[in-house]
């Protein structure tokens, strides 16, 4: 047994006064949940502080938080790493960001998340009618999907996405990842009309800043970055798909740059992002950067010299050969890899000691 | 006031299920959840769901395994609808979406369960519940002309009307405390199990038998609540599940003395035996002080090859490491029987209609009964999706010749009055969570793995007192917004309902059969308990008890060894 002092952010819309913070102390293992730590307060302290949570086991989904700063279930995170991760000790407990607060570490879920993944359209529109049987379709592109799949609706990439903060009609990464769900599966016969909607809205796939913390974020290794570089190059690469946002110009811009240079040429970026300095789009959106442009000249960030001359790698030939190499293959690498554990021993036969008639392995039901 | 043909309570697999069946067959509908639906409980079922689909299986051999699971209390009636088309809904969920793991040649594939002749069990990699159930919400959003949501409302009671027929419900909106009739032709009850009555559990926080005393409060007999299921191997600390894949992987059970006891009672099999039997034997060893300090037994998973480990179990890895603190790959974890699944339930037809008129229940709220002693691991998420599809269906149905109904508004008076109350108690008696804990505990010691009629009796007494308590038992939270205090003040309430029919159930019982083991009477006796216990209200007195027989087609009961 350990005291830990959780000091949690609380909200009582219906008291009239502004979020105030409230410490707690509460004797449990380290090993113990935050979770565990907020429904001892509730059990035997003070009944009114509110948090969402059901199966204490980072399944559900619903005990989504901000601890220490991030985002993180509750129930998914020790009391001893999370004091050990609290500047003094103290284990801050707040709720979610990107989202309004119902009531002290309830987030309003339904006016931004779901909404968000209703957007994308999310269940299977395959074409024409079922086969007979199942679908046939090939074990690595259910693996694939399994992966957006195991996204249990938490909001913690939503809480962090640097994006979302700037731009709050931006699609997201759950329900970009979900939105990948179906673009990934075969079975689904819409994938290009999904790509180019994604691609064409202005707060669709272009809009994510690689920021990585939905990925860091993420309790289940969903990834959902991957996933939104994947719908992006499906968009592109295969399909083609010109957006306008420029988000395929840009993407093949940055490609070649880095290509010749191996490093970005920034200033060449943004004419080609627009179809290279003569394309009609390229100049009103030269003009409206110019303001950003005469900026960095004055801080010395672009100098005439730069915008003109970028010098290349020492070792260029290197950054060529990595591009031949993967451009070269037959098979795109870029499949989602679920371990599941199971696959491996899964074949059709019955196994000896299943027809035996026993309890091999009742599995978890 | 919405109306609607058909109302589901409870957006599990059951009542998503139930929803879209409902609306196929061209009903109105809603469905109606205290948690978002994606939260609920099913998402919770890692292994799988069995059909027989493969060409060389058949149903026949798929309901023989289930009939002699259930120890011969299942009904054969609804084992065989449920395995007949089975193959059916497996495919059904397959062309909504469910990404079911695949053989090499792009076809569905399957793993091998616990107490079945088959290898019938398909999944998707170790999140089978988890899946199914976002891919049931995906097609909910996609019937949303069709089927209203009420996300995060909490139902607080059934409505009958004076000829004493199910027409609606009350419920509170959670986000606001606004409380609100729903009339509806049918009601499906699918508001999941009862786990919450004990502790530990390895049901969530939300599994707190709120359908099965609804029903029963108005009227509807319940039907095998002594059948209670322990799975062998829980964690000592909190109660969460250890799949039992681990010992299909060759891990061992030892008590405190080193000994693998699991020679004593099941030489053949061993660790490998079935889950009453395994639990069974774990509970001697408790008993009889060969426990470690903390009561649990030793589950032994470092004989497994670590890479093994680390490939077949990867979400047990995860739990030790998460919530025990122990990496299973290099000590043994402690383990112990823990409270799992509830057999019984709101006793339905084939249909999933209840004895009260346009009232339906399915999913594990409800006792059919295709599990009857013991359920067979996989088979609960089918029976979820069948009887949620069959009610669903038939509901709808009857909504073609059923007038909407329409109900007084002093209903919605008298329940704000109690809810009130509830709010307003004064700090003298107990706290709600006190209390819980006192019936958990006391559930998990009399009412366990063995049962006799002093416990029995003696659990009786503590669930009367409790009750007796509970009326006074006060809360802090004063507010409407989001108060989850007063909600489970609530649950206790039905709680404790449910483990006096538990318990009632149980001291019927004198035999012992599937999960119900009676050290008092410890044998089989088909010749006079091959029946099942109904239970049902009986005002303010002892719960009434009455048996109904077990309907048998064709396998007559033998005797039950693996
Ligand atoms: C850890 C674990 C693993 C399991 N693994 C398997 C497995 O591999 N295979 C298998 O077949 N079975 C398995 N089971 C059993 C199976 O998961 C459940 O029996 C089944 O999912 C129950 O589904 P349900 O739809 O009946 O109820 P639930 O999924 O529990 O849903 C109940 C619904 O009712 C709602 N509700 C409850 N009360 C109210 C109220 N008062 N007002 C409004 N709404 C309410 C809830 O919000 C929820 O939406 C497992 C169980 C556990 C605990
Ligand atoms: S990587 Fe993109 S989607 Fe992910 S958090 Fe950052 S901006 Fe958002
Ligand atoms: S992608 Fe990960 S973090 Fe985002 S909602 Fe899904 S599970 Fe949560
Ligand atoms: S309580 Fe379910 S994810 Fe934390």
């Amino acid at each position: 047994m350990a005291e830990f002092t959780l000091r949690l952010r609380r909200y009582l819309p219906e008291s009239g006064e502004a979020a105030y913070w409230q410490d707690y102390t509460v004797e449990l293992e380290p090993h113990r949940s935050v979770l565990e730590g907020i429904l001892q307060v509730r059990a035997e302290q003070d009944g009114t502080v509110g948090i969402r949570c059901s199966c204490r086991a980072a399944i559900c989904g619903s005990c989504g938080v901000r601890i220490n700063d991030r985002a993180a279930l509750a129930c998914h995170t020790h009391l001893s790493a999370a004091a050990a991760g609290a500047k003094d000790g103290v284990i801050k407990v707040e709720p979610m960001g990107n989202m309004p607060v119902i009531k002290d570490l309830i987030t309003d879920f339904e006016a931004v998340h779901w909404k968000k993944v209703r957007r994308v359209t999310p269940w299977l529109l395959p074409d024409g009618p079922p086969p007979e049987r199942e679908y046939i379709v090939a074990h690595e592109a259910m693996v694939d999907v399994t992966q957006p799949m195991a996204c249990i609706q938490c909001g913690a990439c939503v809480s962090d996405c640097l994006s979302m903060e700037v731009d709050p009609e931006f699609i997201g990464p759950a329900a970009l990842a979900k939105a990948y769900r179906f673009v990934g599966d075969p079975r689904d016969g819409q994938h290009f009309e999904r790509l180019q909607d994604l691609a064409e809205d202005p707060h669709g796939i272009y809009d994510c800043t690689h920021c990585f913390n939905c990925i860091e974020a993420c309790p289940k290794g969903v990834a959902p970055m991957s996933q939104i570089m994947r719908l992006r190059r499906l968009a592109t690469a295969d399909f083609q798909i010109d957006d306008r946002n420029n988000g395929k110009r840009h993407e093949q811009a940055f490609t070649e740059l880095i290509e010749k240079y191996g490093t970005l040429f920034e200033a060449e970026l943004l004419p080609r992002s627009y179809g290279g300095k003569f394309h009609p789009r390229a100049l009103p959106e030269l003009l409206r950067s110019l303001p950003a442009i005469l900026k960095a000249v004055m801080r010395g960030k672009v100098t005439a010299m730069k915008a003109l001359h970028h010098p290349k790698l020492p070792d260029q030939k290197r950054v060529r050969e990595i591009f031949e190499t993967v451009e070269g293959r037959e098979q795109r690498y870029d499949l989602n890899l679920y371990i599941s554990g199971y696959d491996d021993d899964a074949d059709d036969d019955v196994p000896a000691d299943a027809k035996a008639g026993d309890a091999k392995a009742e599995a978890s039901a | 006031m919405p109306s609607h043909d058909v109302l589901i309570i409870g957006a599990g697999l059951a009542g998503q299920r139930a929803a879209i069946a409902a609306a196929e067959g061209g009903a109105t509908v809603a469905i109606m959840s205290k948690v978002h639906p994606v939260r609920s409980h099913s998402t919770a079922a890692a292994g799988g769901i069995n059909a027989a689909l493969a060409p060389e299986d058949s149903w026949e051999s798929h309901a023989f395994d289930t009939v002699k699971g259930s120890d011969y209390l299942g009904d054969q009636d609804a084992i065989e609808i449920m395995c007949r088309e089975a193959p059916d809904e497996v495919l059904w969920l397959e062309h909504a979406g469910v990404t079911f793991h695949r053989n090499p040649e792009g076809r569905l594939g399957t793993r091998a369960f616990g107490g079945a002749s088959a290898a019938r069990t398909y999944y998707v990699a170790d999140i089978t519940g988890q899946a199914l159930l976002h891919v049931l919400y995906e097609q909910l959003m996609k019937h949303h002309e069709t089927i209203d949501r009420y996300e995060e409302w909490f139902t607080t009671s059934l409505l009958l009307n004076e000829n004493g027929h199910c027409v609606g419900a009350l419920a509170r909106e959670i986000r606001t405390g606004a409380l609100e009739v729903f009339n509806a032709k049918s009601v499906i009850l699918a508001s999941g199990g009862a786990g919450q009555c004990y502790k530990p559990t390895t049901n969530a926080l939300i599994c707190t038998a709120d359908g099965i005393a609804q029903a029963y409060r108005v009227g509807a007999p319940l039907m095998d609540m002594e059948m209670v299921q322990y799975h062998p191997t829980t964690l000592v600390e909190n109660g969460f599940l250890i799949t039992e894949g681990a010992r299909g992987e060759g891990a061992l059970l030892f008590n405190r003395e080193g000994e693998r006891f699991m020679e004593k009672t099941a030489p053949n099999k061993m660790e490998l035996a079935s889950r009453d039997v395994v639990s069974r034997a774990e509970q001697v060893e408790i008993n009889e002080g060969r426990a470690f300090e903390d009561g649990g037994i030793a589950l032994d998973v470092t004989v497994v090859p670590r890479k093994r480990v680390l490939e077949a179990l990867r979400e047990i890895v995860n739990i030790g490491r998460d919530f025990a603190g122990v990496d299973i790959t290099r000590d043994p974890i402690h383990i112990r029987p823990g409270q799992h699944y509830i057999m019984g339930g709101v006793k339905t037809d084939t249909n999933g209609e209840t004895s009260v008129r346009g009232l339906y229940a399915a999913g594990e709220v409800a006792c059919i009964s295709v599990h009857g002693g013991n359920r067979l691991g996989a088979n609960s998420l089918l029976d979820t999706l069948i009887f949620g599809r069959r009610s669903g269906t038939h509901a709808a149905g009857r909504a073609r010749h059923v007038a909407m109904p329409e109900t007084p508004h002093s209903r919605v008076r008298d329940e704000q009055r109690w809810i009130d109350s509830i709010i307003a108690r004064e700090h003298g008696g107990r706290r709600v969570s006190a209390i819980k804990d006192e019936l958990g505990e006391n559930m998990n010691t009399y009412c366990a793995v063995f049962r006799d009629a002093d416990g029995l009796g003696t659990m009786r007494d503590i669930v009367e007192r409790l009750k007796q308590e509970a009326e006074t038992a006060w809360i802090d939270d004063r507010g409407t917004v989001f108060n989850q205090d007063v909600l489970g003040a609530i649950e206790l309430g039905y709680m404790l309902d449910c483990a006096e029919a538990i318990v009632a159930g149980a001291i019927e019982r004198k035999e012992s059969r599937g999960a119900h083991s009676r050290t008092d009477f410890p044998e089989r006796n088909d010749e006079e308990w091959l029946k099942h216990i109904d239970i049902s209200r009986n005002g303010g007195d002892a719960p009434k008890i009455t048996h109904s027989p077990v309907t048998i087609t064709r396998w007559e009961p033998q005797e039950r060894t693996y």
